[in-house]
C-alpha cells in the first residue's frame, strides 16, 4: 500500500505540475521537502524522547499492567489476537486515552510502542497483523473527546463559544469508530 | 473542559513517579533507559517522515486538489453541500498542518461561528491524518504488507465527515 501511495503522491504530483503548474514553485518544494520533515522529526524528537523515559519508569513499576486492565474487558473484545498478558494492551489504552483528550503529541510515543509491541507478537514480520490494523482503524478514526487544538484555534478567532463543538466532534467520532471497527471486524473474519 | 485537558499531562508525570517511587523503581536509571529507547524510534521513523513529507508536498504543491475542487463545485451546489468544507475533506487524511491551515481559512472568512466553520471543526475533531499515521505507524515496525488497513481507516474517515454533515445540521 504505501509503495502504490507513495509513488502516487510524487508521480501524480509531478505530471499534474508539468502540465499546468508552477515549475518554480515544484523545485522549490522538492529540494525544501526533506528539510520540512526534518524541522517535523525535530519538533516530535524531544516529545518522543521524554514521554518514553516516562512511560518505562510506568512499565517497570507496573503502572502501565494496572491501566492495561483496566480498560481490558473492552481491549480484549477489541483485540482478540493479542496475548492475554501483552504489553500492547496497556500502550494502546495510554494511546487512545491521550488521544482522546486532545494530547496528539504525546499519544504518538504511546502508539508506536503499541506498534512495536504488536509486532513482537507478529508472525510474519512484514505484513501487518490483525490487532495492528483494528489499532490503526481505532486510532485514525480519532477517538478524541476534547479536541485541543481546534478549541485554541476558534478562540483565536474570538469564537462565542469555543467548546460548542466537543459534543458534536464525540458523536461524530463514535460514527466513524464504530463504522471503522464494524467493517474491520467483517473483513478480519472473512479472511 | 480545557482545565481537565491541561491538568491531565501533570498529574500524569506525578503519578507515574509517585507509583514508581512505592514499587522502589530506580526511576531516573529507567528514564534514561526509555529515553534511550525513544531515541531508537526516532531513527526508526525518521526515513519514514521524510518521504512522506516529500510525497504529499509534491501533491499538495502540484495544487491537484483546488483543480479537484473546480471540477466537484457544480455537484456540491446541485446537492446543497457547503463547498469549503471540500478542501478539508480532502486534505485531512493527508496531512495535519495542512487541514488545519485550511481550518485556519475557513475561520478567517466565514467566522468560528458560522456553519462551515463548525463544521469544519468538527471534523477536524473527529478525524486524523489517516494516511500519514499509517506510514509512519507501520514504517516504524517496518511493515510492507498493509492489508485492508488503509481502505478501511479511510471508510471510518468518510462516515466520520457524512455524520459531522448530519449532526451539525442537527445541533445549530
Amino acid at each position: 500500500m504505501i509503495n502504490v501511495l507513495w509513488s502516487g503522491f510524487i508521480l501524480i504530483g509531478i505530471l499534474f505540475t508539468l502540465l499546468c503548474g508552477d515549475l518554480n514553485a515544484l523545485n522549490h518544494t522538492i529540494l525544501t521537502s526533506a528539510k520540512s520533515g526534518f524541522d517535523m522529526i525535530v519538533d516530535l524528537v524531544p516529545i518522543l524522547v521524554l514521554w518514553s523515559g516516562i512511560m518505562k519508569i510506568s512499565e517497570k513499576s507496573g503502572l502501565l499492567d494496572k491501566i492495561a486492565r483496566f480498560f481490558l474487558p473492552v481491549l480484549r473484545k477489541l483485540f482478540p489476537s493479542l496475548k492475554k498478558d501483552s504489553k500492547a494492551l496497556g500502550y494502546i489504552s495510554s494511546n487512545i486515552a491521550a488521544n482522546a483528550l486532545g494530547l496528539g503529541s504525546a499519544a504518538t510515543p504511546f502508539g508506536l510502542k503499541a506498534m512495536e509491541e504488536m509486532q513482537k507478537e507478529n508472525k510474519n514480520k512484514e505484513v501487518a497483523s490483525d490487532a495492528m490494523i483494528t489499532f490503526l482503524v481505532l486510532n485514525t478514526s480519532g477517538v478524541t473527546i476534547i479536541p485541543t487544538t481546534v478549541i485554541a484555534l476558534r478562540m483565536m478567532y474570538q469564537s462565542h463559544n469555543p467548546e460548542e463543538i466537543i459534543v458534536p466532534a464525540i458523536l461524530a467520532t463514535i460514527c466513524s469508530s464504530v463504522a471503522g471497527l464494524i467493517l474491520d471486524y467483517i473483513r478480519r473474519k472473512k479472511k | 473542559m480545557s482545565l481537565l485537558s491541561k491538568i491531565v499531562i501533570p498529574l500524569f508525570v506525578v503519578f507515574v513517579i509517585f507509583y514508581g517511587l512505592k514499587k522502589k523503581v530506580m526511576i531516573y536509571d529507567t528514564f534514561l533507559e526509555g529515553a534511550k529507547e525513544g531515541l531508537v524510534t526516532v531513527f526508526n521513523i525518521f526515513p519514514s517522515i521524510i518521504a512522506m513529507v516529500f510525497a504529499i508536498n509534491i501533491f499538495l504543491d502540484s495544487h491537484l486538489i483546488e483543480t479537484l475542487l473546480g471540477v466537484l463545485e457544480p455537484v456540491f451546489l446541485k446537492v446543497g453541500l457547503p463547498l469549503n468544507i471540500l478542501p478539508m475533506a480532502l486534505v485531512r487524511p493527508i496531512s495535519g498542518t495542512a487541514s488545519l491551515a485550511v481550518l485556519n481559512d475557513i475561520f478567517a472568512n466565514f467566522g468560528p461561528d458560522s456553519y462551515a466553520g463548525r463544521l469544519a471543526s468538527t471534523l477536524q475533531g473527529c478525524t486524523d491524518t489517516t494516511i500519514y499515521v499509517l506510514a509512519l505507524y507501520f514504517g516504524s515496525v517496518k511493515i510492507k504488507k498493509t492489508r485492508y488497513a488503509l481502505s478501511t481507516g479511510l471508510f471510518a474517515d468518510f462516515i466520520g465527515i457524512l455524520a459531522s454533515l448530519a449532526i451539525v445540521s442537527f445541533f445549530f
